[in-house]
């Protein structure tokens, strides 16, 4: 980083939400002479992220966990003292208020509770290192739990699913950011109708890509409950995964039931299959990753997301007909996903044709980045893509970066991206990156994406299709069909 | 039995931490409250294990 | 804590329950106990000349004129240097005292009885605005009003009071939150019905209409006249609190212009000090921060007992004299310090919270919980002794008074100890 400047300035016991500051970041890093602006909370892991940045001098090295830095690289020692200078104005900057009671937002959980004295529900996305205890406290007054929170340890993971049990509530997370309970779209979901299917997910948008392609296809959803990434390791045993197949089964309204996670061991996997034995319920089973296995008779394995919807709608065959008219190509396939459990089912999709792919987050028999792959899947909603930036769900912009690179890079035959939509998602996904494109002269790769999302999203499904195709990219029915499609584009010497 | 009733109840929510899954809640009309929440004790750690032996 | 629960509910039952009455006005040696000559009671928690500010240190001068200990300001601030002065905290005699909070035998207080617990508490008479003691004035004019309260006002005032029985003060805070005082920065409301209310009696036992008319339109003309009786008032209403096993709630804040300092029930009589904080507020024209002297004052029990800072959202005009802001602002003091508090007084409502009662019993725990510091609504003196008051606002309790507290509660309550 030679003739750059890195200032570092502390700002003692000082506290933001992380997506407040993230926002302040981003207005820091667009003045002139700034290479990078971010603003943290000086916890070690944050640290670390900061110096693997290149954005930690020994100044901020003497942060604590409850100090906030301010990190700029600059190009002159000037340009890095002014963008000081305007991160503290940033941080200065009276916060809005919002919502009734004149504005009024309540410090404490129980005067929280005051307020709205039927809450069922905590959601929790405080850092991790202080999420158990909230959780503990919404438990012991009767609050269900969605923990977005991660960071957080997995005893504590555990002690947290054990109270659940004992009080009969439901502790989704930590690191769930997905749900839909009696109708009611939680953190980044999207609005689908309801209907008889049932979700237990160990993944944000492997929840949101099943339920919207059940959405779309004339299904519906009874409950969609996120377990957490890590509840079916073997530490945590699958504990939030076998109460919500309890509350499913019971639910009334539930006919089939749908499993989204990662591949467990075989010992949970196990566990899990046997309770799903004594069910009178259909289930789908979708361990992306895993090689099908035996199952009980109540139960079908799909290898993909979109196979699981298909298995959940009674059999049937999504999205026929699609056929992008696309010439082959002895160039490179460039994946950039929002969606974590996107990028997944793509690579074991092309895992299946007998292609190697390369990932920042390689599935089982995927190969990680540096190997001289030519395919590239990438998760950019991974830590090392975020540091001190929103995730691309909520920012698009911060994926605008890859893309660019993506559209002029002469390797590149097709690239494939994601469009999340649903709530707490930005609001015009598809709009920024037509806008990018409309910016961009010269030839450029074939770009074939999905859309994950539903007419009655914010975001509005068909409009947002509309608004791909007409910036001439190819819109799939679904993301596992566009990795079909990626698939059959890549010339059979390449495979 | 699971114990669970949180599938047959209407969602009420306390947010705690981003606003902005209040707000998205806020939109659908599901009645949520945010909580600003900041670090208990200033984040301390050892305030913070006295205030859970001294609660509830 | 099951025990700390109940402990609490005590304490704040004892507030709720007092029955505060303005009984008498007599001289302080005549009536606390242990006030000789030679001893000065003082604001805030216990201090030596030495740490002492330019305005506790002005007044105490002055007071030493007062009392005829020394002849002159320069011999007096040599005595006070000496180590033959005895300075002594007001909490610790049962008093307390607005700003430095000087208390000298000569000088006359007011004396609040409780009538539920028997017990008494005493503040000094309010000397109006400007140049006056409690800003670290010391000349002649500050000492010949002193003069004036003992010989005149005093007097008059223990007549009046004897001749009606006393002045029951519950009712009085009650209908002054209706009326947009909140005790500690507006007591314009308070002022007038304690007028209203003494002004028979004053009449009745008067022996001269010229002094008489000296007498109302001393009070007429002081907004802040109410203040000292509200102060005793608050003393009188938590020292009951004192001394709770279990309980965290706070019986005192008080501040002596170098340290802030807090009681806790279960802690008995032990303070836990900080640094006092610069109050943020608005000045009078001519004056900023830069002049500002930092917190002082025992005026701080009117918050412990939930109101002042605490009763913002009763007096929309005090969030602008003290630069809070907003009447929406105002409200919202209020309840973010339901959020640290017990309970809520029932008898004292404040109309534009739906009568919702004053935040009452301030628990340690919540404080510390949610980063809230109590917030006070004070007066700003001059940093320079004699300049009097330079302003008005609003500062927090230092956290760190609460995170001590809380140490040396868990401590007596046998948790958390370090091994």
């Amino acid at each position: 980083m030679t003739g750059h400047v890195v200032r570092n300035q502390i700002r003692s016991g000082f506290y933001l939400d992380s997506v407040a500051l993230m926002r302040l970041s981003r207005e820091v890093e667009d003045s002139p002479g700034v290479i990078a602006a971010s603003m943290m909370i000086g916890t070690p892991s944050n640290k670390s992220l900061l110096e693997s940045a290149g954005l930690l001098s020994v100044e901020g090295g003497k942060a604590g966990p409850n100090d906030l830095i301010i990190a700029i690289r600059g190009e002159t020692a000037e340009a890095a003292d002014g963008a000081l200078g305007l991160a503290g104005e940033a941080l200065d900057r009276p916060r809005q208020s919002s919502g009734d009671d004149g504005g009024w937002i309540p410090r404490a959980l129980d005067s929280a509770i005051a307020m709205l004295p039927a809450a069922n529900m905590a959601i929790i996305s405080v850092p991790g290192a202080f999420a158990a205890r909230e959780a503990r406290r919404a438990m012991r007054r009767g609050l269900n739990v969605m923990m977005f929170s991660d960071n957080v340890p997995v005893d504590q993971e555990c002690a947290l699913k054990a109270q659940a049990a004992e009080l009969g509530l439901l502790m989704m997370g930590p690191d769930c950011g997905s749900a839909i309970i009696g109708g009611a779209p939680l953190g980044f979901a999207n609005a689908v109708p309801r209907g008889p299917v049932g979700i237990v997910a160990a993944s944000g948008t492997g929840l949101q890509e099943v339920s919207t392609l059940i959405g779309r296809h004339g299904g519906g959803i009874s409950h969609a409950i996120g377990v957490g990434g890590r509840d079916l390791s073997q530490a945590v045993g699958g504990a939030t995964t076998l109460a919500a197949i309890d509350a499913l089964d019971e639910d009334p309204g539930t006919d089939r039931i749908v499993l989204i996670s990662k591949p467990p061991s075989v010992e949970i996997a196990q566990r899990i299959f046997a309770r799903v034995a004594t069910s009178s319920k259909h289930f789908t089973i979708c361990f992306i990753g895993m090689d099908a296995s035996e199952l009980p008779g109540n139960a079908t394995f799909a290898p993909t997301l979109r196979a699981a919807a298909e298995d959940a709608l009674g059999g049937v065959s999504l999205g026929t007909g699609f056929d992008a008219d696309i010439p082959r190509s002895h160039n490179r396939v460039m994946g950039l996903f929002a969606g974590g459990t996107l990028c997944a089912e793509a690579q074991a999709i092309f895992l299946a044709a007998g292609i190697e792919v390369a990932s920042n987050a390689p599935v089982p028999g995927a190969s990680p980045l540096g190997h001289g792959l030519a395919h590239h899947l990438l998760d950019l909603g991974a830590d090392e893509y975020t540091l001190g930036r929103p995730h691309p769900m909520i920012d698009p912009t911060v994926r605008h970066r890859s893309i660019r690179e993506a559209l002029v890079d002469p390797g590149v035959a097709v690239l494939l991206i994601d469009m999340v939509l649903g709530y707490g998602a930005h609001d015009d996904p598809a709009g920024d990156i037509a806008g990018l494109l409309a910016g961009h002269d010269g030839p450029r790769p074939v770009i074939l994406a999905s859309v994950c999302g539903v007419e009655a999203d914010p975001q509005i499904y068909p409009e947002q299709v509309a608004t791909l195709e007409k910036a001439g990219i190819w819109v799939a029915p679904s993301n596992a069909h566009a990795a079909e499609r990626a698939v059959s584009m890549i010339a059979p010497s390449d495979a | 039995m699971s114990g669970i009733n949180l599938l047959q109840s209407k969602i009420e929510v306390v947010n705690i931490g981003l606003p902005l899954f209040a707000e998205a809640l806020a939109v659908q009309d599901i009645p949520v409250v945010q909580v600003d929440w900041t670090p208990p004790a200033g984040g301390d750690e050892r305030l913070i294990e006295l205030l859970d032996l001294l609660s509830e | 804590m099951e025990k700390i629960e109940q402990a609490n509910k005590i304490a704040v039952g004892r507030m709720l329950d007092s029955d505060p009455v303005l009984v008498d006005v007599r001289p302080a040696g005549e009536i606390i106990s242990g006030l000789a000559d030679g001893v000065i009671l003082h604001a805030g928690p216990p201090i030596g000349w030495d740490r002492m500010c330019g305005p506790m240190r002005g007044a105490i001068t002055g007071a030493i004129v007062l009392e005829g200990w020394a002849g002159d300001l320069a011999a007096a601030g040599k005595l006070a240097q000496s180590g033959d002065i005895s300075f002594q905290p007001n909490h610790h005699f049962d008093a307390v005292g607005p700003m430095t909070g000087l208390i000298t035998p000569s000088m006359p207080v007011m004396v609040v009885e409780n009538r539920k617990f028997g017990n008494r508490a005493f503040c000094t008479l309010n000397e109006g605005l400007g140049k006056v003691m409690r800003f670290g004035g010391n000349d002649g004019e500050v000492l010949n009003r002193l003069r004036w309260l003992a010989s005149d006002l005093a007097p008059a005032l223990s007549r009046a009071l004897a001749d009606r029985e006393g002045l029951p003060l519950k009712a009085i805070i009650a209908r002054g939150l209706s009326m947009g005082d909140e005790m500690h920065q507006r007591n314009i409301a308070c002022t007038g019905l304690v007028l209203r209310e003494l002004a028979p009696s004053l009449a009745r036992t008067s022996t001269d209409p010229e002094t008489l008319a000296g007498l109302l339109s001393f009070i007429g003309g002081n907004d802040q006249f109410f203040l000292n009786i509200a102060m005793a008032m608050g003393k009188a209403i938590m020292d009951p609190v004192r001394g709770v096993d279990g309980s965290c709630v706070v019986t005192a804040m008080s501040r002596n212009g170098t340290d802030f300092g807090i009681r806790v029930s279960g802690t008995g009589d032990q303070w836990f000090t900080a640094p006092v904080e610069m109050p943020n507020g608005l000045y009078f024209p001519g004056f900023s921060e830069r002049d500002a002297n930092p917190d002082m004052g025992d005026s701080t029990i009117v918050e412990t007992m939930g109101l002042g800072g605490f009763a913002m959202a009763a007096a929309p005009a005090v969030a602008g004299f003290v630069g809070a802001g907003s009447a929406g602002d105002a409200l919202n003091y209020t309840r973010s310090m339901l959020e640290i508090t017990v309970g809520r007084n029932p008898e004292w409502t404040i109309p534009a919270l739906d009568f919702t009662g004053v935040p009452t019993g301030i628990d340690i725990r919540k404080v510390l919980e949610t980063g809230l510091a109590p917030v006070i609504n004070t007066g700003i003196a001059h940093r320079e002794p004699g300049v009097g008051q330079v302003g008005a606002g609003i500062v927090r309790a230092p956290m760190a008074c609460f995170e001590q507290a809380l140490e040396a509660f868990a401590a007596g309550m046998g948790v958390g100890g370090v091994s």
